[in-house]
């Protein structure tokens, strides 16, 4: 077995845009347009970019649950699809695999069936996995449930008597049921107060090192990002435009979208000095069509090259990738 | 942790119906509905005459202490047969429903969750059948399969799915959209199970609704067949054919405990389930009342 746990290899994800009366398809939004990610057993992979880069859709598509436009990816060694080689796994075998990627929910209030106890919302993975029946499965949630810092008592109550922490916690528990190997976490921590956020965060360490899981973390925090995170991708328009280490990215930013991003940042400290760099312009609509680099429009250093010829991602240093013409190997501009 | 065990923990559905006590109309309804289901359950304990009865000397008995609310023009107590003829009209009233319901909601939710083609083919079906004019169809049928109960719950089911389908597959639209649909996907939930599990317990709501209000419907048309002599068969009593055996002149004018009491039956009853339906539609969606 490889070191890494799953890999993707171009993902994309168009969805159709439909006009007039015959409801044709006059365009597509590129949503995730070629996604390549390889994400290390162990580790926690940060997706940031700003809102509507395509980062959730990224996440969900790597996990087969919206349809991959094209793009293939490996879980352990097992294709789940491959669109250009016409590989996909059955619908039962996508079944099996659901117990070892789970994923969490950015909306704690639209996440949990109101309908449902605390304790069949845990247990309905277990449970429909036929991993135990009904009562000890409703057992073990009690168990996650503590683990995850709520009373096992909480089982027979309605998620609607819990505050958003509370649910998140809920919601992490599901996730947890299955004992998976590998967690989409799609920004958990956006719809929580931030004395909650942290709470949540020291939560999902704990977990990661009791249980050994792999996080793939969505997020628009950066100031989050960098110290949860050991790796991180910066998305742009469905791309990734800049990926290394957290260490990387934050001390050596290459591409100018990753210098803005950082400057955004608020200072921590009132003496700090620092460059604010404001981007000109809006981002482009992702349906539009480019010919060049999608942050040309926006960049503060474009040259003609850039509106002509597609940025490839490139190495300049071990495992800092930056797709830019302008940045040089070893990262100078 | 000892208290939290103590305190006891209410479900949507009991917060919905505590909700529902506090409306006075609807407990009105409601009460008046329980009388009318429970004497015509227990109908031969309330009555000492047989149904059908023929008593030719006594016909066209005014109320009095031994018939109640009369007799008709063949001696047959009519208080009897109101009774009885409960049992007929809110037993085809349920039967239709629920024909109704389960056509409706299983093509609803099949359409909505599913989308495309299957969706487009559903509701154009529903277009069709909701162009069908109620009554000439129903008389159709009841003059082709001849005029009985079951035709009347049949046809009264078969046409008045339309609607609930609609109400469950805009409802259906909505709700998988939402993310916990999307979490039971990510668990490994098939579409069946996410339909039967999580998409129908919260669909729940207007489909009672609609259910009550489609009861008091059904109790309508089959007054309505019954009246025109295409519903259910004498000598079985129902609401419908006692007042269509009421319709002459003479009995309009001379008669009156004969077509009184079963038109006001089904007056109130009507009333009732409506102003239950009205109420149980507030307290399960609290959202449509601001």
């Amino acid at each position: 077995m490889s070191e890494y746990l799953i890999r993707a290899r171009g993902i994309k994800k168009h969805f159709p845009i439909h006009d007039g009366v015959f409801c044709r398809t006059v365009g597509y939004v590129k949503a995730v347009d070629g996604v390549s990610i390889d994400i290390k057993k162990g580790e926690i992979f940060g997706l940031v970019g700003e809102s509507g880069c395509g980062k959730s859709t990224t996440g969900r598509t790597l996990i087969n649950l919206i349809e991959p436009t094209s793009g293939s990816v490996t879980f352990e060694d097992k294709v789940i699809y491959d669109v250009e080689n016409k590989i996909k796994v059955s619908a039962k075998e996508m079944q099996a695999l659901r117990r070892d990627i789970q994923m969490i929910f950015q909306d704690p209030y639209a996440s949990l069936d109101p309908r449902m106890t605390v304790g069949e919302i845990v247990a309905e993975g277990i449970v429909k996995h036929k991993m135990a029946k009904k009562k000890e499965a409703i057992e073990k949630s009690m168990a996650l449930l503590e683990l995850c810092g709520l009373r096992g008592s909480n089982v027979n109550k309605y998620p609607h008597e819990f505050s958003g922490g509370q649910r998140q916690r809920i919601g992490i528990a599901r996730a947890l049921a299955l004992n998976p190997k590998f967690i989409v976490a799609d920004e958990p921590i956006a719809a929580l107060d931030v004395s909650i956020q942290s709470q949540v965060l020291i939560l999902m360490q704990e977990l990661k090192e009791k249980l050994g899981l792999t996080y793939l973390f969505i997020s628009h925090d950066l100031g989050i990002v960098k110290y949860f995170c050991d790796r991180i991708g910066v998305m742009y328009l469905g791309n990734i435009v800049e990926q290394g280490t957290s260490e990387q990215l934050f001390s050596n930013p290459q591409h100018p979208y990753t210098k803005s991003l950082l400057s955004a940042v608020p200072k921590t400290h009132p003496r700090e000095v620092r460059e604010r760099i404001i981007l000109k312009g809006d981002v482009p609509s992702p349906a539009s069509h480019f010919t060049g680099c999608k942050f040309y429009s926006r960049c503060p250093n474009a040259i003609e090259k850039c509106n002509q010829e597609i940025p490839e991602l490139r190495e300049i240093e071990k495992d800092h990738l930056v797709s830019c013409h302008c940045v040089k190997l070893g990262g100078k501009i | 942790m000892s208290l939290d065990k103590s305190v006891k923990s209410q479900s949507p559905w009991q917060i919905g119906f505590e909700r529902l006590k506090k409306n006075r109309l609807a407990m009105i309804g409601f009460t008046l509905l329980c009388i009318v289901v429970t004497i015509s359950v227990f109908a031969p304990l309330l009555t000492s005459y047989d149904r059908d009865a023929i008593d030719t000397l006594n016909s066209y008995q005014k109320p009095s202490a031994e018939h109640w609310l009369g007799t008709d023009e063949l001696g047959r107590d009519t208080f009897t047969r109101l009774l009885y003829g409960g049992r007929i009209s809110l037993s085809v009233g349920l039967v239709s429903t629920s024909i109704a319901v389960l056509i409706g909601v299983i093509l609803g939710t099949t359409g909505g969750y599913h989308g495309g083609h299957i969706d487009n083919i559903i509701m154009r079906i529903v277009d069709i059948f909701m162009c069908f004019p109620f009554f000439l169809i129903a008389i159709v049928v009841a003059a082709i399969l001849g005029p009985s109960i079951w035709n009347v719950m049949i046809i009264s089911g078969i046409l008045g799915w339309t609607g609930i389908a609609r109400i469950v597959r805009a409802e259906v639209l909505s709700l998988k959209e939402r993310e916990f649909i999307e979490a039971a996907r990510a668990l490994g939930l098939n579409s069946r199970d996410i339909i039967i599990k999580h998409i129908i317990p919260n669909i729940m709501a207007p489909i009672i609704v609609y259910a009550t209000l489609g009861i008091a419907r059904g109790i309508l048309s089959e007054a309505g067949l019954s009246f025109l002599g295409l519903g259910v068969k004498p000598p079985t009593p129902s609401w419908g054919n006692m007042l269509a055996a009421a319709q002459s002149m003479r009995s309009l004018r001379l008669h009156w405990w004969l077509w009184i009491p079963p038109g006001c039956l089904v007056f109130f009853m009507i009333l009732s389930i409506n102003f239950l339906g009205d109420g149980l539609r507030d307290a399960l969606d609290p959202k449509l009342k601001q």
